[in-house]
């Protein structure tokens, strides 16, 4: 939708990950632009997490390269992907249950006194801002994370990502555990950080969100991509047709669409 | 534990809304429960064997005896609450403190004197003695860790193959004989009467400890304002600085009260001329005896490891979800190899108090102690879940444990009976966790 001729912020080229025998991810090219957002959807066990897993270091790919800003990169583990300001929110959210919020938001990147010790004042000063954005009912601040709700998490979660100046955040179901209000709340700020700039990878399941937020999508069956495509070009049925399917819509028989209207 | 404070009436106040206030207030001051709950359990322990032994156990000597005896355990469970936090384990301390305080004994009798030609009088032996062993405890611990964190063999395995075999070096370091004879200077590590810090200095210790507890008290504050957090109500703040103020100088005072035995006394007093001796004897306070010196460094040195540092929170982290801690970019493998490295160092230390109190080594110093030193982590509310833990508790657990220990000695119960009551107090303090944890009381974790 916007910055069309604006030159990537990540692409990933030619990606391929093995599990044993398992190959999770095929030859899979994708971009991002900055101030987009491109959803990412397939069925379960189509290698969307893992293709973002190897985007955000947690797990390295067998062979294929990413490109930040056109220039290739080597991302073998979490600290590279975030030295490239590259920002993950997991669908566990990868929370320390027993620390609490502003150790959590800091956690591997620690504000330290002159002396190096944990610099806590300035920690929770830093997360009470952030939060006051993200979640401005929030006052939990000495409470270990898991004694908080599940929105409240999420927010924390969040609040990592956005703190650090993230210019890339993928986001893996970030909607999946929460209710309706906290739900709409999380889609307002991924409107949000597209308006900021922010490039924004969004793995969901709820073709609703893909459609609500995204600009462009990216339809993965069994760990390859079958097509990207311009929200705006498509309808969610043809979406959910190359879900289900793999195949672009124009490539299904007449037999297989009957037999999806059959099964939908 | 948080039940014992929760019950402790308030003279005239028995109705239900005082009891909700009570926990209020106590909430207020930002007390640790668990560790309120266990000081108290322990003041309970001394205060019923006191009772029972009409009045004699709760005397000075005594007390600094069962401090002593303590402080080797406590000293290592500090390090114990990392390892388990981050949900390992080290078998191995009891052989590790054993290997250590062989060498220490080998250091002073023949190394030193024979193989490096230092003669007994070289000045500052006892330090280089006690710094070739926390070097040799932090490379053995550094082995074992790497094989943990790196090579990814379970710890239970590794530190169980370290108790076998480290314990068996021990034989073949002196070839199967006990080794006696350290330096005086080394001994003074041990404790006793002329290992104690003196009158003069305890009270200035003491003096020391106010001081840090309001400074720290007050620049805490001061820290808080100044972010506009909110702080705890002035009543509690004053509170908690005369309550501990009163601690410390109680235990001064105390310790103080601990004096020279006369022979001693006599001895030294004709060896240095001091003069005529005074009516009734000479009275020298020993004051705080060294062990309980090097435990409170220690228990200062690893609280602020655990909680002001990156170092600890990682441990932490790792201890609450190791995946989210690997995701968060934080190197895994290095601090857990480091947490093997402290408790190597921390072990090396216990074996300078073990064998400077046994004048040397036998082959099996240390013999258990990886059993009292986990139970004092737990008895201390560290969990085997991971993520939870105190340091402060542990040496709060370790103190509980050598209190009825000892306890139990003085009035008569043998070793056998004394392990029945150490493992019943074992699982109830664990089992208390257990349930307090169901109910979500138990909030903190560091």
């Amino acid at each position: 939708m916007t910055a069309v001729a604006a030159p990537p912020i990540v692409e990933m080229r030619d990606i391929n990950v093995a599990f044993g025998g398992v190959h999770a991810v095929r030859d899979v090219t994708i971009d991002l632009k900055a101030g987009e957002v491109v959803g990412l959807v397939g069925g379960n066990g189509a290698g969307k997490s893992t293709l973002m897993r190897v985007l955000s270091g947690a797990r390295p790919a067998d062979s294929g390269e990413i490109l930040v800003d056109g220039k290739p990169v080597s991302i073998t583990n979490p600290r590279d992907a975030k030295f490239y300001n590259i920002e993950t929110i997991y669908q566990t959210l990868a929370l320390a249950d027993n620390v609490d919020a502003p150790g959590n938001v800091f956690l591997g990147r620690e504000i330290t006194t002159r002396l190096g010790s944990l610099d806590d004042s300035s920690m929770e000063s830093e997360t009470r801002k952030v939060m006051g954005r993200l979640n401005p009912n929030f006052t939990r601040f000495k409470m270990p994370v898991r004694t908080l709700s599940g929105g409240q998490r999420q927010a924390v979660a969040i609040a990592r990502a956005v703190y650090f100046n993230a210019k890339v955040m993928i986001m893996d179901e970030p909607t999946a555990a929460l209710g309706p209000a906290e739900t709409s709340q999380v889609r307002n700020l991924i409107r949000q950080l597209k308006g900021e700039g922010i490039g924004i990878f969004l793995i969901s399941h709820d073709i609703h969100d893909v459609f609500d937020l995204s600009d462009r999508i990216s339809v993965m069956y069994h760990g390859q991509i079958v097509d990207t495509v311009a929200k705006d070009s498509v309808t969610p049925d043809e979406i959910v047709s190359m879900i289900i399917l793999g195949k672009r819509p124009d490539e299904a028989t007449e037999k297989e669409l009957e037999q999806l209207e059959l099964h939908t | 534990m948080t039940n014992v404070a929760d019950a402790t009436p308030v003279p005239g106040q028995a109705q239900p809304p005082a009891r909700t206030s009570l926990r209020d207030l106590i909430a207020q001051t930002e007390i640790d429960l668990r560790l309120f709950g266990m000081l108290i359990a322990f003041v309970l322990i001394l205060i019923t064997f006191n009772v029972i032994s009409g009045g004699k156990f709760f005397s000075p000597n005594n007390m600094v005896t069962l401090a002593v005896q303590a402080a080797g355990i406590a000293i290592i469970a500090t390090g114990m609450v990392l390892v388990i936090v981050s949900r390992n384990i080290d078998l191995s301390v009891g052989s590790l403190v054993g290997v250590i305080a062989m060498t220490y004994a080998l250091l002073m009798t023949n190394i030193l004197p024979d193989i490096l030609g230092l003669p007994a009088d070289f000045p500052f032996r006892w330090a280089i003695a006690l710094a070739i062993g926390i070097a040799l405890g932090a490379a053995i611990g550094a082995l074992q860790g790497f094989i943990i964190a790196y090579i990814g063999v379970p710890s239970f395995i590794v530190t169980l193959g370290g108790l076998l075999s480290i314990r068996g070096i021990v034989w073949y370091l002196s070839s199967g004989a006990a080794v006696s004879g350290l330096d005086a200077n080394f001994q003074l590590l041990g404790g006793g009467a002329q290992g104690s810090l003196g009158g003069p200095l305890t009270w200035a210790l003491a003096v020391v400890g106010c001081i840090a507890i309001i400074a720290l008290l007050i620049s805490g504050r001061r820290q808080r304002r100044r972010f506009g957090f909110p702080v705890r109500p002035m009543w509690a703040e004053v509170l908690i600085g005369v309550v501990g103020c009163l601690i410390v100088v109680g235990v001064a005072n105390f310790a103080n009260n601990n004096f020279w035995p006369e022979g001693l006394a006599d001895r030294v007093a004709a060896q240095q001329n001091w003069g005529p001796k005074p009516e009734g004897g000479w009275r020298i306070p020993a004051g705080l005896p060294n062990p309980l010196i090097l435990l409170l460094g220690v228990t200062i040195v690893m609280t602020w490891l655990a909680t002001r540092r990156r170092f600890g929170r990682y441990v932490y982290a790792y201890g609450g979800n190791p995946d989210a801690a690997e995701l968060a970019g934080i190197n895994t493998r290095r601090e857990i190899l480091k947490t093997y490295v402290l408790m190597g160092v921390l072990c090396a230390l216990a074996a300078a108090i073990a064998s400077a109190r046994l004048n040397g080594a036998t082959l099996d110093v240390g013999q258990s102690y990886e059993l009292y030193v986990i139970a004092a982590a737990v008895v201390g509310g560290t969990s085997f879940a991971g993520g939870i833990g105190t340091i402060p508790g542990a040496v709060l657990g370790a103190f509980v444990l050598a209190s009825l220990a000892y306890g139990l000695s003085f009035i008569g119960v043998n070793s056998p009976g004394q392990n029945v009551v150490a493992g019943i107090v074992l699982i109830l303090a664990v089992g208390f966790d257990t349930l307090n944890r169901r109910r979500g009381t138990v909030g903190s974790s560091r």
